[in-house]
């Protein structure tokens, strides 16, 4: 795909006292473990290649200690890699000068922190505008601009409270707002949601999706959480042991995990919802029955189907063409959870 | 050979030979600089001797009011402020206000010299680990080694006199400031560094932006140990001839005058307790935005 944003190419990572000499050991490919064992050296990131497309959601999502902020912080290059490429928009951040570098977090992207990473001695104005007095603007102007960005993520009223002062939940809005007022087309979300709690979290969700609806941001948020993963992701990509296991949009992981890592990982999900018709439909040009579009949840289109008392459906494209044929028995059997045990089911 | 019995040490003529030429090596040094050395703290020793005649002869209710602004300004406090001043009335009152004068003047003088010569070193030793290896021990050596014993290279290059006793004084006090700023960088968050790093603050914006500001609880809390540390070391530096609320109780300690050491004794403890609350007080007015309103 020509539309590219950000390519990350065979992006290696080992961290240790003298990561460059061990590299012929990881190419030899010996085992994390091994690596530790035998050299010392912990192997962070290992072969990664991910492309994110201009204007979408790519979601890396890993457990904790799988490499996903280590891999974010290599594409504003907070960290170094030990090998391997990243180019955004053309250029090699890591051939980039300190001046470069420098302009390229000023204006080219910015950066969301999970523990927020607001500076306690400033007030709200003062952090929104953060990303602004460091490129030169003075602070007036600087707080004139953040003003829109304040009122955008709903806090108004809150102008000239410390951060101290103010909830996890405001807090990353503070985080969120700082990150977009400075127009960088670029958004790096560490983790963002994932200390808040949980109905604070969706609400983060909520006004993150409403401003990419609007702003279409190259956005690369980290997460531990699937339910997160598959609301706001375009594209997923599963990181384990510093390794990509697998990537693709949400549906396709879902519907052929490549592992039985990820079967797993996916098993407690609700897959109704989550489903789309799309990649349930059988492909064909004529179908009767209720029309939906092609993004309709496999609940509501069972509930649909119910109502309308038929067996099938026809799948319709934004153009009002048929596209393809949704049957209550493909349905259902896409969201029965595929089972990859060879042992047998796994209920409790 | 009786090589238990005895320690092996260095023969009695080569001792003294060995102490004899690092004596005469100093002195010959000192007689070689000594004139320089004078004259580079030449505009130091006047500006001391303008201050503390500015503080001595200016009229005492200016330099009660002086004081009084200055607690309001660093703890916006009554009842700090109007201790202060009963403080300097009472010390006044029982004769000793031209001492407490002389004593301030040195404290300030010594304390603006620590604080501009150690906070840049703190900020120093906070970026690089190397620097703070060396520095750290001696700054142990000048913590603790006794007073009396640097008093004596010193006295032996500039003489006895208000400079050398500023320099003994500095030695001693000039320690927490350094430690403190080295800390309180040290300490700052390191997520928010990472922000800054990524919204690509220069080395420049890093530390005024973020790292001094958020240091500044623990430069500050440095800043109240030197002031207190200066004022402990009143008593040595008059024994070299600064002037001041050391001197009479010098004096009382060698004719055993009890309640002259007392009272100037005591004057040196109200001008430190002073200092201390109101230093405090600025410190954490420093750190209000810390504190949540109930809100989170």
């Amino acid at each position: 795909m020509a539309d590219n944003k950000i390519e990350i190419r065979n992006l290696y990572k080992v961290f240790g006292d003298n990561p460059k000499t061990k590299m012929q050991h990881v190419h030899a490919g010996v085992s994390k473990q091994e690596l530790l064992d035998q050299h010392g050296h912990v192997l962070g990131l290992r072969d990664i290649n991910i492309k994110v497309r201009s204007k979408r959601i790519q979601v890396i999502m890993g457990l904790s200690g799988s490499g996903k902020s280590t891999l974010i912080r290599h594409i504003n290059r907070l960290i170094e890699p030990t090998e391997g490429e990243v180019i955004v928009d053309g250029e090699d951040v890591l051939s980039m000068s300190t001046e470069g570098l420098r302009d390229f977090r000023r204006h080219k992207a910015s950066m969301v922190f999970q523990r927020f990473g607001l500076l306690p001695h400033r007030t709200v104005t003062q952090n929104v505008a953060y990303g602004l007095t460091i490129q030169g603007i003075g602070e007036g102007e600087a707080g004139e601009r953040s003003q829109r960005w304040i009122d955008r993520v709903g806090l108004s009223g809150f102008e000239q409270h410390f951060p101290a002062q103010l909830s996890g939940g405001m807090q990353q809005r503070v985080g969120l707002a700082r990150a977009l007022a400075t127009d960088a087309e670029i958004l790096l979300m560490d983790e963002a949601f994932s200390a808040l709690d949980p109905l604070i979290r969706t609400d983060m969700q909520n006004i993150l999706l409403d401003l990419q609806e609007e702003l279409h941001k190259t956005i690369v948020f980290i997460t531990h959480d699937l339910d997160e993963a598959l609301r706001i992701g375009d594209e997923i990509a599963i990181l384990r042991d510093g390794e990509v296991i697998q990537q693709g949009d949400p549906q396709s992981i879902i519907m052929r995990p490549a592992d039985d890592y990820i079967a797993d990982f996916i098993k407690d999900i609700n897959r109704g919802r989550v489903l789309e018709v799309r990649s349930v439909m059988e492909k064909m040009t004529r179908a009767t029955g209720p029309k939906m579009s092609t993004t309709t949840p496999l609940e509501d289109a069972l509930q649909q189907l119910l109502n309308a008392g038929k067996d099938s459906g026809a799948v319709v494209g934004d153009n009002g063409k048929t596209l393809g044929r949704i049957s209550m028995k493909n349905a259902i059997a896409a969201m029965a959870r595929p089972d990859r045990d060879e042992e047998g089911p796994r209920y409790k | 050979m009786d090589l238990f019995g005895e320690f092996p040490e260095l023969g009695r003529g080569d001792l003294r030979d060995f102490k004899k030429a690092i004596d005469a090596g100093f002195r010959s040094f000192s007689r070689a600089y000594g004139d320089e050395l004078e004259a580079f703290f030449d505009p130091l020793l006047q500006f001391m001797i303008w201050f503390e005649r500015l503080l001595i002869n200016s009229p005492w209710p200016i330099i009660l009011v002086v004081l009084a602004g200055l607690a309001w300004l660093g703890s916006r406090s009554w009842k700090l402020v109007t201790g202060s001043v009963i403080c300097f009335a009472i010390i006044g009152y029982f004769g000793m206000w031209e001492n407490t004068m002389a004593t301030l003047a040195i404290i300030s003088v010594a304390t603006f010299i620590c604080i501009g010569l150690g906070i840049p070193l703190g900020i120093w030793m906070a970026k690089s680990n190397r620097v703070q290896a060396i520095i750290t021990p001696i700054l142990d050596v000048m913590q603790t080694i006794p007073s009396f014993v640097y008093l004596i290279p010193v006295v032996m290059l500039l003489g006895i006199g208000k400079v050398p006793g500023l320099i003994a004084v500095c030695i001693y006090a000039v320690p927490p400031i350094v430690r403190l700023t080295n800390l309180g960088i040290r300490l700052v968050d390191e997520e928010v560094l990472e922000a800054a790093d990524a919204f690509g603050a220069n080395y420049k914006q890093r530390l005024w932006g973020v790292q001094i500001p958020l240091a500044l609880p623990n430069i500050f809390a440095g800043v109240n140990q030197t002031i207190m540390m200066a004022l402990a070391m009143v008593v040595i530096a008059s024994m070299i001839g600064v002037r001041g609320l050391g001197v009479p109780v010098l004096q009382a300690v060698s004719n055993q005058y009890l309640a002259l050491g007392l009272m100037n004794g005591l004057a040196i403890v109200a001008i430190a307790i002073i200092f201390d609350r109101i230093s405090q007080k600025y410190g954490q007015r420093l750190q209000a935005y810390r504190k949540g309103n109930g809100n989170g």
